[in-house]
């Protein structure tokens, strides 16, 4: 393990910014701190940088107790959001800095920023200043500055969270690409979970200080331990049991088929991807909702159906353009929906324990 | 440089508005324009044309005589070492001062900070009586540093103090607004770099927030050459001994040896004049530094 974070807390005044946060991330791989902002993982990233003391915990750096290490013997990178570029020196400069404050041979230092540049293919901007460059350039130079002293481990605050859309999916595959050629253990931080997913190898959830889950994103995305996890990660429709306990409108209902009849009577809810729902005129054979369409948005692709089913529970559909155009659907119209797969949460108000964390396909 | 002018807008739109309107200029804006200019003119180039007229109405020989006496050589000597100390105290001690007040969380800051500006406001006169109350012959420390055959009051140390006092806010108020915007994320960098404190306020701090200290000093010396009041008081005055510039103008303005006091003027007039041009050109250059 590179980074191993235990129990680690913080506080500035009353505001708990992180509380018992314990994880570890596995040498080489590319793990995401995700969460809104105010959850604590800049905070957890400056700990483990050694920025600000933690109150209470530890921080392992490859084995070794890095907790009273101060910053500058740390041997960690760090990119900052806005790159905290010096202004007054050249790219060149920027990107020797560290070896130079390491006395490093002059010849040593050239053949090694000469790579670096090359690696994060700015070879020809050396003699420019960064106020020359665009935000893309200059997050790539933030990159081989922190690289260039071999740090243990990477660290990455918001790294693109400066840069408008299209130049920040660049740097996104960029960075994936260039970690597996480097394969530095690398932690970042984001806000943004499309950047999670397509950048990470694992990610951690964050909320009010605290770590929710921890897995592979894919994982996260489809066994959420938490209904906060569920939101985080990309749409979702939480549906409450009790409300969808209602015979009248139901064809078979689809909760009653996966879970029992009497799990409609608890106080917990079912998650349903948007993307994991399917609409027809008729019902079928397969268990349905009966529900009215308010509202048709296009999205390119695929259209966003808004729903109300079993009175005033909102439902949304992502259906591709074909099906909907095949289907004719208008608003105002009664459908039948079936859900492909629901889940259920533990650890609600009240954890039922027979059906925390269940996943059925239906 | 046409990249700047570009986004600033500043010296293309001046330049249309004064070539092409200028003859249509609106009754109101002549009017506030003849106002502006005829009060310049009243109240700071008239004087000084009058200044310049009288110094030379009696030819060349008298000023360079003036110039060439002992007594504005040591006048002129003595500003000079008294700047000299101040600029390097007070430069090292306002960019300290600055990079605690900025940096730093204590529970009397917001007091510091206010009793920083304290020189300012109070008059250089109460400067130097308060001086003379401390360090004077009968002064609370004085009388001891007098005992042991140090003087303060009537004396160099003393003309010192009182402007290390009166100069004490320039470097402070100017560097203070450049390392805030200044930030910590580079020095947070250049730390994590494995640069230690020390480099880092060299290689780093310092050359961010080298043309605001630089524009600081520059009216940090001037004040310090200018300086008459605080000085006056705990100086004594003592021809060729304990006298200043400005108060070798005094002198022989009281003492009637005109001439004198208008070599000493002219001299201390060119050299503001000197500095008013390196001030624009700084002020210029914390601008562009914070563009980028």
């Amino acid at each position: 393990m590179s980074i191993v974070v235990e129990n680690l807390s913080k506080r500035f005044g009353t505001f708990q910014a992180v509380s018992d946060v314990s994880f570890e991330v596995p040498t080489g791989q590319l793990v995401a701190l995700l969460g809104p902002s105010g959850s604590g993982k800049s905070t957890i990233l400056r700990i483990i940088a050694g920025l600000e003391d933690p109150d209470t915990g530890r921080v392992s750096l490859t084995g070794e107790d890095a907790t009273s290490v101060p910053v500058q013997r740390r041997g960690v990178g760090f990119v900052f959001q806005h790159y905290a570029l010096f202004r007054h020196m050249t790219v060149r400069q920027n990107v020797a800095f560290g070896l130079e404050v390491r006395k490093k041979p002059k010849a040593e230092i050239d053949e090694k920023v000469d790579r670096l540049l090359k690696l994060v293919q700015l070879y020809g901007y050396a003699d420019r200043y960064p106020s020359q460059l665009s935000g893309g350039q200059r997050q790539r130079v933030a990159l081989a500055r922190s690289l260039a002293p071999e740090p243990r481990v990477l660290l990455l605050d918001e790294p693109f969270g400066a840069l408008d859309a299209r130049v920040r999916d660049e740097l996104r595959a960029w960075l994936r690409k260039l970690h597996d050629e480097v394969h530095v253990t690398s932690l970042f931080v984001t806000h943004d979970q499309q950047e999670a997913f397509e950048v990470s190898d694992q990610v951690v959830v964050l909320n009010h200080g605290r770590v929710e889950q921890y897995g592979p994103p894919q994982e996260l995305y489809e066994r959420p331990v938490s209904p906060f996890v569920a939101q985080f990660l990309g749409q979702v429709n939480a549906l409450p049991l009790r409300a969808l306990w209602n015979p009248q409108i139901l064809n078979q209902n689809p909760v009653d088929a996966a879970f029992g009849a009497e799990v409609l009577k608890s106080d917990e809810a079912v998650y349903v991807r948007p993307h994991d729902l399917d609409i027809h005129r008729e019902p079928s054979s397969r268990p349905c909702w009966r529900g009215t369409i308010n509202r048709l948005t296009p999205l390119g692709g695929i259209v966003r159906i808004e729903l109300s089913i079993s009175g005033d529970n909102g439902l949304q559909i992502d259906l591709p353009r074909d099906q909907q155009l095949a289907l004719g659907l208008a608003q105002g119209e009664d459908v039948f929906i079936s859900p492909r797969l629901v889940t259920t949460i533990g650890g609600s108000s009240e954890p039922s324990a027979d059906l925390a964390g269940k996943f059925y396909t239906i | 440089m046409a990249i700047n002018q570009a986004l600033t807008g500043e010296p293309n739109g001046f330049n249309r508005m004064s070539a092409s309107k200028w003859g249509s200029l609106p009754i109101g804006r002549w009017l506030l324009m003849t106002v502006v200019i005829g009060w310049f003119a009243v109240l700071i180039l008239v004087p000084t044309v009058a200044l310049a007229r009288q110094a030379f109405a009696a030819g060349l020989a008298p000023l360079g005589r003036a110039m060439a006496s002992d007594e504005f050589l040591r006048a002129f000597g003595m500003t000079i070492g008294i700047t000299l100390v101040a600029v390097v105290v007070n430069t090292i001690f306002g960019v300290c001062f600055a990079l605690v007040l900025v940096r730093q969380r204590f529970w009397c800051k917001t007091l510091a900070d206010g009793l920083v500006d304290l020189p300012f406001a109070i008059s250089p006169v109460v400067t130097g009586l308060m001086l003379v109350v401390l360090y004077g012959p009968d002064g609370w420390i004085g009388r001891y540093l007098e005992a042991g055959g140090f003087k303060v009051v009537y004396a160099l140390p003393g003309m010192i103090l009182a402007t290390l006092f009166v100069t004490l806010p320039f470097v402070v108020r100017g560097v203070v607004p450049v390392l805030q915007e200044f930030g910590v994320d580079q020095v947070e960098a250049a730390y994590i770099l494995g640069a230690g404190r020390w480099v880092t306020f060299w290689r780093v701090t310092l050359p961010s927030i080298r043309w605001g200290l630089a524009y600081s000093v520059l009216l940090l010396i001037a004040r310090s050459l200018g300086e008459f009041g605080a000085v006056m008081v705990v100086s004594g005055n003592l021809l060729g001994h304990t006298q200043t510039a400005t108060l070798y103008v005094h002198d022989g303005i009281e003492g009637f040896r005109p001439e004198g006091a208008y070599a000493a003027s002219l001299l201390l007039a060119a050299v503001s004049f000197f500095m008013l041009i390196g001030m624009g050109t700084l002020r210029k250059r914390v601008k562009t530094s914070k563009q980028t």
